[in-house]
């Protein structure tokens, strides 16, 4: 099951997130420089924030995709999109590159204004620190 | 002459947001540009913006100015764009030339939103073809769509730096890195971590202290800096790259509020000297009112309601609104430019603000 996972760390001006979940399992409340508090238990992971937030700040993690992989969903901006089965570098906020990930799926719905939604397997201990991954240039 | 309610000079948010609550009130509005298309720098922004709902956050820059101009088409707006205001005279009449013709407009109250200019550093080589600011970087790929180089290095981590930065990734280019003179990081983290998990190092301590190469640039060398921002020798390093942009700060443009007799303050947190106003953003000339960067660097959200703050003004002024109804749209614009102002970031900026309405 996948489930939100929210890397927004600074008290800065912003809420789409609370407007873009469609089961309010986001909020930020009156006070829109407070940090964002996600419940979990509402999250039905359907990636609207991922592609909401401005800072690129939510993602979304399945602990559980395979015996030894997990996943993360996580917004994706650049051209050419990854092809499914891509093995790319897999990287944390730093930009450390700290595995080798795969491309299980990508996602482009209108809703998302393009941006995309990348969903890639890295091994299931390192799923809590990756963020990303190195640009594809095809 | 032709006479209007009033005139707005600039076309960018604070312009635009002016033009459209006091068209939308009844007035007469004229709003002049010396650029051949509106929007200011709304247009050159491809990203999301940050703010709240009500500040059309999640939107894309260039999509917020698209709906903007639609306001202000729906307001009633007259743009006339392609003039650049030269004159503004004791009489209130404001004086506009394109490349054929000077043309003199009068009005009972002008709004400045002149915005800002990006500033400059001065080292050997800055004036290689090559060395150029972010904002004509930003230009070059997301108006032109054409990239200045292939491989650039950003100077300075503010927001303008890391978001400039992450569109020039998008658009293919190679950023090697972005120095920061200070040991920290100016802009948000989040975009921060946009670029670096892009592979584009932060290297903070950092400056340029020369630009290299025959006819255009072919390298930087850069450097560690101490405490006091100086150079530390022996700790040069030479990165060849074809493009160096320059992301240190804006200053907001004061030139026509200054011929035009508005008082000039200083402001170090909102970008240096700019025209004394009170929160009613009035200038203290009786029929001028500023808006803006040009009133202090901010984001495109906080002129935006800025302007809304003048042009509501503006048409209070105009006998268009009733007390009561003026009060109340103003706490409401007020209340979001409030929000936007708090937090760590916001924080320091509404001190600033402050002061100014105090001066």
């Amino acid at each position: 099951m996948r489930r939100i996972l929210i890397d927004c760390k600074e008290h800065i001006p912003c809420n789409p997130c609370q407007f873009a979940c469609p089961t309010h399992a986001i909020v930020v409340g009156e006070d829109i420089t407070e940090l964002p508090h996600a419940d979990s238990e509402k999250c039905v992971g359907c990636g609207a924030c991922v592609a909401a937030c401005p800072g690129q700040a939510c993602f979304l993690i399945d602990p559980d995709f395979s015996e030894s992989e997990a996943t993360i969903d996580f917004p994706y901006e650049y051209l050419p999109l990854p092809p499914v089965g891509l093995e790319v570098e897999a990287r944390n906020n730093l930009g450390e590159t700290l595995c080798t990930g795969r491309v299980v799926k990508v996602l482009s719905l209108t809703a998302y204004d393009h941006t995309n939604l990348v969903r890639m397997a890295v091994p299931k201990d390192l799923v809590q620190q990756v963020r990303g991954m190195k640009p594809w240039r095809g | 002459m032709k006479h209007y309610d009033v005139i707005v000079v600039g076309a960018g948010p604070a312009g635009l947001g002016a033009a459209i609550e006091a068209g939308r009130q009844g007035a007469k509005v004229l709003l002049l540009d010396e650029n051949d298309r509106p929007g200011g720098q709304l247009f050159k922004q491809i990203h999301k913006f940050f703010g709240s709902r009500e500040h059309y956050a999640g939107t894309r820059g260039f999509a917020i100015g698209r709906q903007l101009l639609q306001e202000a088409e729906e307001a009633g707006v007259e743009i006339h764009l392609g003039r650049r205001v030269w004159g503004i005279f004791p009489d209130g009449s404001v004086t506009a030339a394109n490349d054929t013709e000077s043309v003199r407009y009068q009005g009972s109250y002008l709004i400045l939103a002149t915005g800002a200019s990006e500033n400059a550093l001065a080292f050997p080589g800055c004036t290689l073809p090559g060395v150029m600011t972010a904002g004509a970087a930003q230009t070059f790929a997301n108006v032109h769509h054409v990239l200045p180089g292939q491989n650039i290095v950003m100077v300075g981590s503010g927001n303008v730096g890391l978001i400039v930065t992450y569109q020039l990734l998008q658009a293919g280019a190679n950023v090697k890195a972005i120095l920061e003179a200070a040991p920290k990081l100016s802009g948000y983290a989040v975009h921060a971590g946009k670029v670096r998990r892009a592979g584009v190092p932060v290297l903070l301590s950092h400056t340029v202290t020369r630009a290299m190469g025959d006819g255009s640039l072919e390298a930087v060398e850069i450097a560690q800096v101490d405490e006091h921002f100086a150079p530390i020798p022996g700790t040069e390093q030479v990165i060849p790259c074809d493009t160096l942009c320059l992301a240190v700060g804006l200053t907001p443009r004061v030139e026509l509020a200054d011929v035009s007799g508005c008082d000039l303050v200083w402001s170090g947190p909102l970008g240096g000297k700019l025209p004394r106003h009170n929160r009613h953003m009035e200038s203290s000339r009786s029929n001028i009112l500023v808006a803006g960067d040009l009133a202090g660097i901010e984001e495109a959200s906080t002129a935006l309601d800025e302007g809304r703050l003048a042009g509501t003004r503006a048409a209070y002024r105009l006998g268009l609104l009733d007390v009561g109804t003026y009060e109340g749209r103003r706490a409401e614009i007020q209340g979001r430019l409030d929000r936007l102002r708090q937090g760590p970031f916001g924080e320091k900026r509404r001190r600033a603000k402050e002061e100014v309405w105090k001066a």
